[in-house]
C-alpha cells in the first residue's frame, strides 16, 4: 500500500474545496492509498481495516452462504473507512476523471460518517489507532497464552452480533440530569416499585401524600415528606446512599454482562480474557452503524458524486465516460435492490418534496390528486432538509418515513416474486405487487436485524446462565446454536440455557398446540430450551 | 432388464419393502433415460450479475471494479499444515473441529484429475434463519420497470445440481474462490486418518511404501560410519597377501600397511521395501432413485477415498470403476465414473457379480489385496438379497475389505432394503473383519463422510459411536 501521488492528491484537495462549498462537513485530513489485488487479499478479511487484530479465521475461506450479512455486518469491499483521518483505497490505474467521481463519493461518505448520529460513538477516537493497540495487545497475549487467546476470540465473536449498539448510542443522547432532588426519583421509581413492590393504590396514595406535603409546607415540603418516609422505612437513607454510590449501569449487553458477572472471567488469572472480550466487543460496536445505514450512506454518496461531478469544471469532456460508469452504479436493476440507486433517488425525492413544501401538513391533508400534483410552495428548503435527514436517520427510519406511493409509482418499483417453472427448469421472476405497503415491507424485511437476546432474570452469579431470545417471527439458525452455547458455557463457567422458538411445519404440527400466533401459513411455533452443560447440548420443550 | 412390476407389490405385502421405497422402484421401472455424461460445466460465468440484495455491493467493486479474486495457491499452502494442526489441537482441548475441507475434485479425463483443496470454516453466531422452503415459491426481492402485476419479467436457471444429474458437488462453479492444488494436499489431510486394512503380502511386484534410508550397505574407501571390525579384517587380509604377517601366533600390528581401500564404512543407502499391492474397486449405484443428494454423497466419499489412495500409495494402487443399475458395467476412468448421469432400476447384485467375474478372469486374487467400495441408496429390486448375498459371500472369499455405503432417503424408518438383507444374513457380524456397512442420512456433511470412510476401513470394528452419529 502506498499513498497516491501528489498530482492525484491535488485533485482530491480540489474536490474537498468544492464539496465544502456545497455544504458537506468533514475533517481536513484524509489519507488515500493505492491498493493492489494482493493488498485486497489481506484487507478484505479484515474489513478494510489494515490494523485489525490477527485471527486465524481470516486465513481461511469462510463459508458465508447462510445468513451472510447477519454473520458479517461489515462489507469487506468498502472503499473508505471511518477512521480519523479517514482512509480510502484506490486502484492504481484509475483515470483522473474517474478519481474525481470516486473522490466526491468518498467525501460524501466521510461527511456521512462524521455527521450521522448513528455514528456518534465513533466520533471521539481513531479506530485505526485503537485497532492497532488492540492488535498488539492480542499479539502479546498470544505469545503468553498461546492458542487459548484464539479460543476466547472465537467465543467472543460468536456473540459479537448481539452487542448493545443502541444502548451504547443511548448513553450519548441522554438528556442532562435535571436539578430536581434525585431522592424523589429514587423513592418513587426504584424504592417503591422495585424494592417494596407496593400496589398501585398505595403508590398513588404516596404521590398524593407528597403533593399534600408540598402544598402544606411549600419549599420545605420535600424534607417534611422524607422525614415521614424515614420514620416508615428506617432503611431508606442507607439504601439511597448506596444507590448514589453505585448507580445501576443501565442495560448491559451479553458481553458486558459476562465480563461483569462471569465466574470464569472475574478470576484474577483470567483478566486477560476480559481484555480480549472487550476488544472484540469494541470492534463489533465500531462496525455496527455501517450496515444500518447502507441505503442512506450509499444514496448520499451517489447523490453527491453525481451533483458535484457535473458541476466540476476540471473534468469537462468526460461527461459520457462518467454517464456510463454512473449508470452502472446507480441504475435501478430490473430484479433486485440496488442501495445506491434507491438511496440516491430517495434523497432527490426528499429534496424536491421539501423544495415544493410537500413535507408540510398542508400538503399531506390534500386529497385531490390534481392539487397534489400541482402543489408547489417554492420553499427552497430542500438542500437544507436533506442535510438534516442525513444527520438524523438510519435505514429503517429513512425507508419508513420517506418512501411513499408517489415514489414507487414514479420509479415503477415493484416487489418481485419467484416461482419454479418445472418445465423449463428455471426460476421465474414476476411482478408481485406495486403497492407501497408491500414494497416497503420487502425492504424492511431485508434490512439487517440481529436477534434480540437478553439475560434472563433467573440468572445468578455462580449458577446457570439463562438466555432469552425474544421471538420476532423468525427462528434462529439451529445448526449454529451448539457452537455458540459451547463458547458461552466456557466463558460463563456454568451451564447455559437458551430459550428460543422453533417452527413446526403444518404436516407434523397437527398434534401440537400452537403457542404463538404470528406465523406464516402452515407453521406454528413452539418454545424450546437448549441447554449446554459440560459441553453437551440437550433440548427440551417449554 | 425389464421385470414384472408385481414383484414390488409382493414385497410390500410381505413387509420387506417400505411404501416409499416401493414408490421409487415403480418410478425406476418406467425410467428409460440414457446414462449420459453430464456436460462439463461451462467456464466460470463472468457476466456481471445484478446486485441481488442490499448488502452485497461494496464501493470497491461497484465504483472501481476491484475485488480480491482467488488466493494464490502458495499463500494457502503455507498455512494449511498450521491450520490442520490447530484443528487437531481443538479436539485435544475438548472443542469440536472447525476446519472443513471443501470443494474436492475436478475430475478430468486421462489422469488429469485436479483436486482442489479449500480449507473452509464457519463462524457460528446466533442469527435469524429464513423460513422459506427452497423448492417453493419465494420472495424475489425488489425490481423496477414496466410490467403488470403477475407478469413474468425474468428467469434464472435452477442450479444444475438441484436437477440431480450425476454431477458431483460444487465443481467448477465459482472458480474465483477456489485454490488449485493437487491430490497431494487432499491426500496429506486424509492420510493421517486412514490406512488400508488387512493388507497382506501378495505378489510383491510393487512397492507400496516410500523408500527408506538405512546404514546397512558397506562401502570401501568412504562412507558415513567406519566399520572397525570389518576394516581390521580387511587390513589383516591385505597384510597377509603382502607377506607382512609371517607368524600368526605373534602379530605385530605396528608393522601393518594400511591401504585406503581397506577402510570399510557403513554408507547411507536407499532401501526399497517391496510390499503388497492392492486393487480397489469403486462401485456406484447410478439408478434413477439415486437422483440428487445420494449420488452427491456417494461420489464425494469416493473422491475422498480415491484422493487418499493417490497420495498414500503414490499411484501404486490400481483402481477400477464400476457403475450399475440393473446391469453393471466397468468404466475406464474416474471422470466417467464421477459424471455419469443416473437413470434406470436397481440390481445391486449385478455389480458384485461383475467384480467377481473380473477378479476371476484376471486372477487378481493371487497377486493383489482387493478392496471394494460400494455406494447406494439402499434400494434393491432384489428385495431379499437372494442374488446379492451369494455374490457378496464369494467376494468375501478373496477381498481384504468390502465397504458398503448407504445414503438413506429422508423420512424412512426401518432401514433400507440392502441394509435389511445384509443385517438379516448375519454377514455383518460374522465377517466384520471383511465387510463393513455405513448408513448415513441424506443430510450428511463432509466430516460425516470422513467418519464414514474411517468406519469402512478401520482395522477393528468400533461400536458405532453415538457421538459421531449425532455430530454428523
Amino acid at each position: 500500500m502506498e499513498l497516491i501521488d501528489q498530482h492525484t492528491k491535488r485533485i482530491m484537495e480540489g474536490c474537498k474545496v468544492r464539496a465544502r462549498d456545497a455544504g458537506l462537513r468533514f475533517g481536513d485530513e484524509t489519507l488515500e492509498y493505492i491498493v493492489t489485488n494482493r493488498d485486497l487479499l489481506e484487507l478484505s478479511p479484515k474489513v478494510m481495516i489494515p490494523t485489525l487484530y490477527d485471527y486465524w479465521v481470516h486465513d481461511v475461506e469462510v463459508l458465508r452462504e447462510k445468513g451472510k450479512y447477519e454473520l458479517y455486518p461489515a462489507n469487506p469491499y468498502e472503499t473508505v473507512i471511518n477512521t480519523r483521518p479517514a482512509i480510502s483505497f484506490y486502484n492504481d490505474n484509475n483515470p483522473d476523471w474517474l478519481n474525481v467521481m470516486i473522490f466526491y463519493h468518498v467525501l460524501a461518505h466521510i461527511d456521512f460518517f462524521q455527521n450521522n448520529l448513528y455514528y456518534r460513538h465513533t466520533w471521539d477516537y481513531d479506530f485505526a489507532g485503537q485497532a492497532l493497540s488492540d492488535k498488539r495487545a492480542i499479539a502479546k497475549l498470544r505469545s503468553e497464552k498461546g492458542r487459548w487467546v484464539d479460543y476466547i476470540i472465537e467465543f467472543a465473536r460468536a456473540i459479537d452480533n448481539l452487542v448493545g449498539y443502541h444502548e451504547t448510542l443511548a448513553r450519548y443522547h441522554r438528556p442532562a440530569p435535571s436539578r430536581r432532588d434525585r431522592r424523589i426519583d429514587y423513592y418513587f421509581d426504584h424504592f417503591l416499585q422495585d424494592l417494596r413492590n407496593v400496589s398501585t393504590t398505595e403508590y398513588l396514595k404516596e404521590i398524593e401524600r407528597f403533593n399534600q406535603s408540598r402544598r402544606e409546607h411549600g419549599a420545605g415540603g420535600e424534607d417534611a415528606f422524607f422525614l415521614a418516609v424515614e420514620k416508615k422505612y428506617p432503611e431508606f437513607p442507607a439504601l439511597y446512599r448506596r444507590h448514589c454510590d453505585h448507580p445501576p449501569a443501565g442495560r448491559q449487553d451479553l458481553m458486558e454482562y459476562l465480563c461483569a458477572h462471569s465466574s470464569v472471567l472475574k478470576r484474577e488469572e483470567h483478566h486477560w480474557m476480559q481484555e480480549v472480550v472487550q476488544i472484540v466487543r469494541q470492534t463489533a460496536l465500531f462496525f455496527q452503524p455501517q450496515i444500518r445505514t447502507k441505503i442512506m450512506n450509499e444514496g448520499w454518496a451517489s447523490y453527491w458524486h453525481e451533483t458535484l461531478f457535473l458541476q466540476d469544471e476540471r473534468i469537462r469532456g468526460h461527461e459520457i465516460d462518467f454517464a456510463r460508469v454512473n449508470a452502472g452504479v446507480t441504475a435501478l436493476p430490473r430484479i433486485g435492490i440496488n442501495p445506491y440507486a434507491l438511496g440516491m433517488r430517495l434523497f432527490y425525492a426528499i429534496e424536491e418534496g421539501a423544495d415544493r413544501g410537500r413535507l408540510d401538513f398542508d400538503y399531506q391533508r390534500l386529497t385531490d390528486a390534481r392539487q397534489r400534483e400541482d402543489y408547489d410552495r417554492a420553499t427552497a428548503r430542500g438542500r437544507r432538509h436533506i442535510f438534516q435527514v442525513r444527520a438524523n436517520h438510519c435505514d429503517f427510519t429513512f425507508i419508513n418515513t420517506f418512501l411513499d406511493q408517489d415514489f414507487v409509482n414514479r420509479h415503477r418499483l415493484f416487489v418481485a416474486g419467484r416461482r419454479l417453472n418445472s418445465q423449463k427448469m428455471v426460476w421465474e421472476f414476476y411482478v408481485k405487487s406495486r403497492r407501497l405497503a408491500d414494497y416497503r415491507q420487502m425492504i424492511l424485511d431485508s434490512l439487517y436485524h440481529p436477534p434480540h437476546i437478553t439475560v434472563g432474570p433467573e440468572t445468578a452469579p455462580d449458577k446457570d446462565l439463562f438466555l432469552i431470545h425474544h421471538f420476532e417471527g423468525k427462528p434462529l439458525v439451529a445448526e449454529y446454536i451448539p457452537a455458540v452455547l459451547l463458547g458461552m458455557e466456557y466463558l460463563w463457567g456454568h451451564a447455559v440455557h437458551l430459550d428460543t422458538s422453533e417452527p413446526i411445519f403444518v404436516a407434523e404440527a397437527a398434534a401440537q398446540t400452537s403457542r404463538e400466533s404470528p406465523a406464516p401459513s402452515g407453521i406454528t411455533w413452539r418454545r424450546v430450551r437448549y441447554t449446554m452443560k459440560a459441553r453437551r447440548l440437550s433440548k427440551s420443550n417449554l | 432388464m425389464d421385470r414384472d412390476p408385481t414383484f414390488i407389490d409382493r414385497a410390500v405385502k410381505r413387509g420387506t419393502l417400505g411404501e416409499a421405497a416401493a414408490e421409487r422402484m415403480r418410478a425406476e421401472i418406467g425410467d428409460h433415460r440414457p446414462h449420459c455424461l453430464t456436460p462439463p460445466m461451462p467456464a466460470a460465468d463472468r457476466r456481471p450479475r445484478p446486485p441481488a440484495d442490499l448488502y452485497s455491493p461494496g464501493d470497491l467493486q461497484v465504483l472501481q471494479a476491484m475485488s480480491a479474486g482467488a488466493l494464490p495457491p502458495a499463500a494457502c499452502l503455507q498455512s494449511l499444515d498450521e491450520l490442520l494442526e490447530r484443528d487437531r489441537r481443538r479436539e485435544q482441548d475438548g472443542f469440536p473441529r472447525k476446519i472443513r475441507v471443501g470443494r474436492l475434485v475436478k475430475p478430468g479425463r486421462r489422469g488429469k484429475q485436479k483436486v482442489v483443496v479449500v480449507p473452509t470454516t464457519v463462524e457460528e453466531k446466533l442469527i435469524h434463519d429464513t423460513l422459506q422452503r427452497p423448492d417453493e415459491e419465494g420472495p424475489g426481492g425488489g425490481g423496477a420497470g414496466p410490467g403488470e402485476e403477475g407478469e413474468v419479467v425474468g428467469e434464472a436457471p435452477v442450479r444444475p445440481d438441484q436437477e440431480g444429474g450425476g454431477a458431483g458437488p460444487g465443481q467448477g462453479q465459482d472458480a474465483a474462490h477456489e485454490v488449485e492444488s493437487n491430490a497431494y494436499d487432499l491426500g496429506r489431510i486424509l492420510t493421517e486418518k486412514f490406512q488400508l486394512p488387512n493388507l497382506k503380502e501378495k505378489g510383491k511386484k510393487r512397492s507400496l511404501t516410500q523408500y527408506t534410508y538405512e546404514l546397512t550397505d558397506r562401502h570401501r574407501g568412504f562412507g558415513q560410519f567406519l566399520d572397525k571390525k570389518a576394516t581390521l579384517r580387511k587390513i589383516v587380509e591385505s597384510n597377509i597377501h603382502l607377506g607382512r604377517l609371517p607368524d600368526p601366533a605373534n602379530i605385530d600390528p605396528s608393522g601393518f600397511l594400511i591401504a585406503p581401500a581397506d577402510r570399510v564404512y557403513r554408507i547411507l543407502s536407499r532401501e526399497k521395501d517391496y510390499e503388497s499391492q492392492a486393487v480397489v474397486f469403486f462401485l456406484r449405484d447410478y439408478s434413477g432413485s439415486m437422483t440428487g443428494r445420494p449420488t452427491e454423497l456417494v461420489v464425494t466419499q469416493h473422491v475422498l477415498i480415491y484422493s487418499w489412495l493417490l497420495f498414500q500409495y503414490e499411484r501404486q494402487v490400481e483402481t477400477r470403476f464400476i457403475l450399475h443399475d440393473t446391469e453393471a458395467r466397468e468404466v475406464q476412468d474416474f471422470y466417467t465414473y464421477y459424471n455419469t448421469r443416473v437413470a434406470g432400476g436397481t440390481q445391486v447384485a449385478s455389480a458384485f457379480r461383475l467384480v467377481n467375474e473380473i477378479v476371476a478372469a484376471e486372477n487378481l486374487a493371487a497377486d493383489y489385496n482387493i478392496y471394494v467400495f460400494h455406494g447406494t441408496d439402499g434400494d434393491d429390486w432384489d428385495t431379499e438379497g437372494a442374488e446379492a448375498l451369494p455374490a457378496i459371500d464369494t467376494m468375501l472369499g478373496y477381498a481384504s475389505r468390502v465397504g458398503i455405503t448407504i445414503v438413506e432417503h429422508g423420512g424412512e424408518t426401518g432401514g433400507t432394503t440392502v441394509e435389511r438383507y445384509l443385517t438379516a444374513s448375519g454377514l455383518l457380524k460374522r465377517r466384520s473383519d471383511l465387510l463393513r456397512l455405513d448408513v448415513m442420512p441424506q443430510e450428511a456433511d463432509e466430516p460425516r463422510l470422513i467418519e464414514g470412510i474411517r468406519r469402512l476401513i478401520s482395522g477393528r470394528l468400533d461400536p458405532q459411536p453415538a457421538a459421531a452419529a449425532a455430530g454428523a
